[in-house]
């Protein structure tokens, strides 16, 4: 479903190399995680893969199911099925959560040629996944992410992953700032969405999220490139070992 | 220091342009005589004024008034939905034919002419007063320019609390209509009105308000100004506040080649409450739209708020002059300011003076003022939920001027307001 080849990236602002010729190949019905040491590059796949302004492709490919992303626009990536659930989600103070959620989900029927969703059919879908999350319909009404504690930010994340359903979601360290309870509410709202022909990518520093969400294939990325895939038993050595046993084996 | 010969001949040159009103009572004589003497002596704005440093009254003095092309009315009447009684203007003279009847229960409606033939109390005590105690710090030129001459809008005297909002709609006829329109708004104790108005008015609308807002009365201003492109106005309202009374105002402004809004709130009374608000919207580098607002706390234990937002592109500007001075006597005062200009691109500009004056200890006062662009990082996790950028800048928009609307405490108005601008953002659409 998403494949990553050669994939060169520099950050315009510090006119840095940040990515140096990743490769990875995620397919459907997969879970695929990313873990390495910070500054590996981990964050920057995941905005360079949903188009984010600020990085140069100056080598490589990325396509979803065939269709070449960096030709495409945000929003058209979008559309195309991919989704970014985001490390530090955004506060917009003026635009409540429902508002956001029915535009966007509108939009992408639009531009997928599917009729758009009234307000009844829309609240009914809305409804019964942030139910799921156990977010209630305060926080639904709340500007989007505005006061919201880390967690209910990363659930809210996960409430419009479900609402769009996506076919290849990133998830970009979900786990950040999350108590266990809150990991394990998140991660089950993710696991909810597994299916056959839906892929994920889920970015994390920590093994721990990995428990809770198995992967199938485990990838240590470090210095902009993927240097060891495994099964989940990579995770565990992460955990027991460290970056640095690993690092230094393939150094 | 001797005032400029420009600034006095300028006033004469505004005395001459109207006529000087007859057969009035002599109260009302002594009263415009004073006014006028106040402009005679003051002189006309200039630019070189500090008051009007932003903004150049040049198109606001200048004899004749630059004509404006009249826009016929392409939308639903704003305030459709909302129960009211409508006092319809068309180029500043009352047009009774196209109005309501102005019966209100709860409320006095009586033509300012006819008020001023005869000795009603009241209005003897507001007319021309706030005014005259509104030109110090800064004078008003303009706004004795009204006291002396205008003879146009309504004497409204609320005794209870008004069963119907009263509307003034400022319909536009001649290209070159120059304009004053006076109104008097006195609130007995614990009365509540809400007073709405919309429309161009004329190409040139000099509206001056003043209001007396009684022990626990309330005071809901609710205020469209019009959108014919090259139209120009200048308005000030003068409030004085009882102890426990409430003023709010709020105004949109789209369009206009010139707008300014002058709102100078006196808190008179103890625990009384201001809140002035304004959103605008505004293309092109012939849009100039300034609030200039002057709030003073003089009892203590009041609270005012204002919140200004401007949104601001092709070359269009902004300003916003604010000022919150706190009498010794003020303890216990909550003050808040803010005003912010959203530029949508690089050749548009928002000028802020916010001014804070303190003679008191015990005082909780705040104001920011600020400019910038549309949210870069917003804008990719709106894009980034497959939201058009188009889209997502008008929702960013909508949300910027937000906090402003919502200070309209009628939601059916505040809805009105927000899809009006959202109006004005989808005609933009390239």
């Amino acid at each position: 479903m998403l494949k990553v080849e050669n994939l060169h990236v520099r950050l315009e602002e510090e006119d840095k190399a940040i990515l140096k010729g990743v490769d990875l190949e995620v397919p459907a019905g997969k879970v695929h995680a990313i873990m390495g040491p910070n500054g590996s590059g981990k964050s920057t796949l995941s905005y360079v893969l949903s188009g984010r302004e600020g990085y140069t492709v100056t080598d490589g490919t990325a396509t979803l199911d065939g269709a070449d992303l960096f030709a495409l626009a945000p929003e058209e990536r979008a559309a195309a099925g991919l989704f970014l659930a985001f490390q530090y989600p955004v506060e917009i103070p003026g635009v409540s959560n429902m508002v956001f959620l029915r535009t966007a989900l509108n939009a992408q029927r639009k531009a997928r040629g599917e009729a758009e969703l009234n307000a009844a059919a829309f609240l009914k879908v809305v409804r019964a996944r942030a139910k799921d999350l156990a977010i209630d319909a305060d926080m639904l009404k709340r500007p989007v992410n505005v006061g919201f504690s880390g967690g209910e930010k990363k659930r809210n994340e996960i409430l419009q992953m479900a609402v769009l359903e996506p076919r290849m979601c990133v998830l970009d360290e979900t786990d950040s700032g999350l108590d266990v309870d809150a990991m394990k509410l998140v991660a089950e709202g993710v696991n909810a969405l597994r299916a056959p022909d839906r892929a994920f990518l889920v970015i994390t520093h920590y093994q721990r999220l990995l428990d809770h969400i198995v992967p199938d294939v485990v990838h240590i990325m470090a210095d902009g490139r993927i240097v060891q895939s495994g099964g989940p038993e990579l995770a565990l050595e992460v955990e027991t070992n460290g970056y640095a046993g690993i690092l230094a084996a393939v150094a | 220091m001797a005032v400029p010969a420009l600034k006095l001949d300028g006033a004469q040159a505004l005395l001459a342009a109207w006529p000087e009103p007859r057969g009035e009572a002599a109260w009302a004589t002594a009263a415009r005589t004073r006014a006028a003497r106040r402009l005679a002596e003051r002189g006309a704005p200039v630019r070189r004024d500090e008051y009007f440093r932003y903004t150049d009254p040049a198109s606001l003095t200048v004899q004749p008034a630059i004509p404006a092309a009249v826009r016929p009315p392409q939308e639903e009447p704003i305030y459709a939905a909302i129960e009211r009684v409508r006092l319809v203007f068309v180029d500043g003279v009352f047009a009774p034919d196209k109005s309501d009847a102005a019966i209100v229960e709860g409320v006095e409606i009586t033509p300012l002419a006819e008020v001023l033939r005869t000795d009603i109390h009241w209005a003897r005590d507001l007319f021309g007063r706030l005014e005259a105690d509104g030109q110090t710090p800064v004078d008003r030129p303009l706004a004795a320019l009204s006291t002396a001459r205008a003879t146009e809008g309504f004497a409204i005297r609320v005794t209870g609390r008004a069963a119907k909002a009263i509307s003034f709609v400022y319909e536009r006829s001649g290209e070159a209509a120059d304009v004053l329109v006076r109104h008097l708004v006195r609130l007995d104790a614990g009365a509540d009105l809400t007073l709405l108005e919309n429309g161009p008015g004329a190409a040139r609308l000099n509206t001056v308000m003043e209001v007396d807002v009684g022990d626990d009365a309330g005071f809901h201003h609710v205020r469209a100004q019009g959108r014919d492109h090259d139209r120009r106005a200048w308005t000030a309202t003068f409030a004085r506040l009882g102890a426990r009374s409430a003023f709010k105002s709020f105004t949109l402004t789209v369009n206009g080649r010139l707008t300014r809004n002058e709102s100078v709130v006196a808190m008179a009374g103890p625990d009384a409450v201001t809140h002035v608000a304004g959103a605008c919207v505004g293309d092109g580098e012939s849009f100039l739209h300034d609030d200039t607002v002057f709030i003073t706390h003089g009892a203590p234990g009041c609270e005012s708020r204002q919140v200004f937002k401007k949104v601001l592109r092709s070359g269009a500007t902004g300003v916003f002059q604010g000022k919150i001075l706190v009498h010794p006597v003020a303890q216990k005062t909550d003050g808040y300011q803010i005003s912010q200009g959203l530029l949508l691109d690089e050749t548009s500009q928002f000028l802020a003076k916010p001014e804070l004056e303190i003679y008191a200890d015990d005082v909780k006062c705040s104001h920011g003022s600020t400019a910038g662009a549309v949210d870069e990082t917003a804008l990719f996790y709106l894009t980034s939920r497959g939201i058009s950028r188009r889209t997502a800048e008008e929702l960013l928009v909508l949300a910027f001027v937000d906090e402003a609307i919502a200070e309209i405490e009628d939601g059916a108005i505040a809805e009105v307001m927000r899809q009006r601008l959202a109006d004005w953002l989808a005609r933009r659409r390239g």
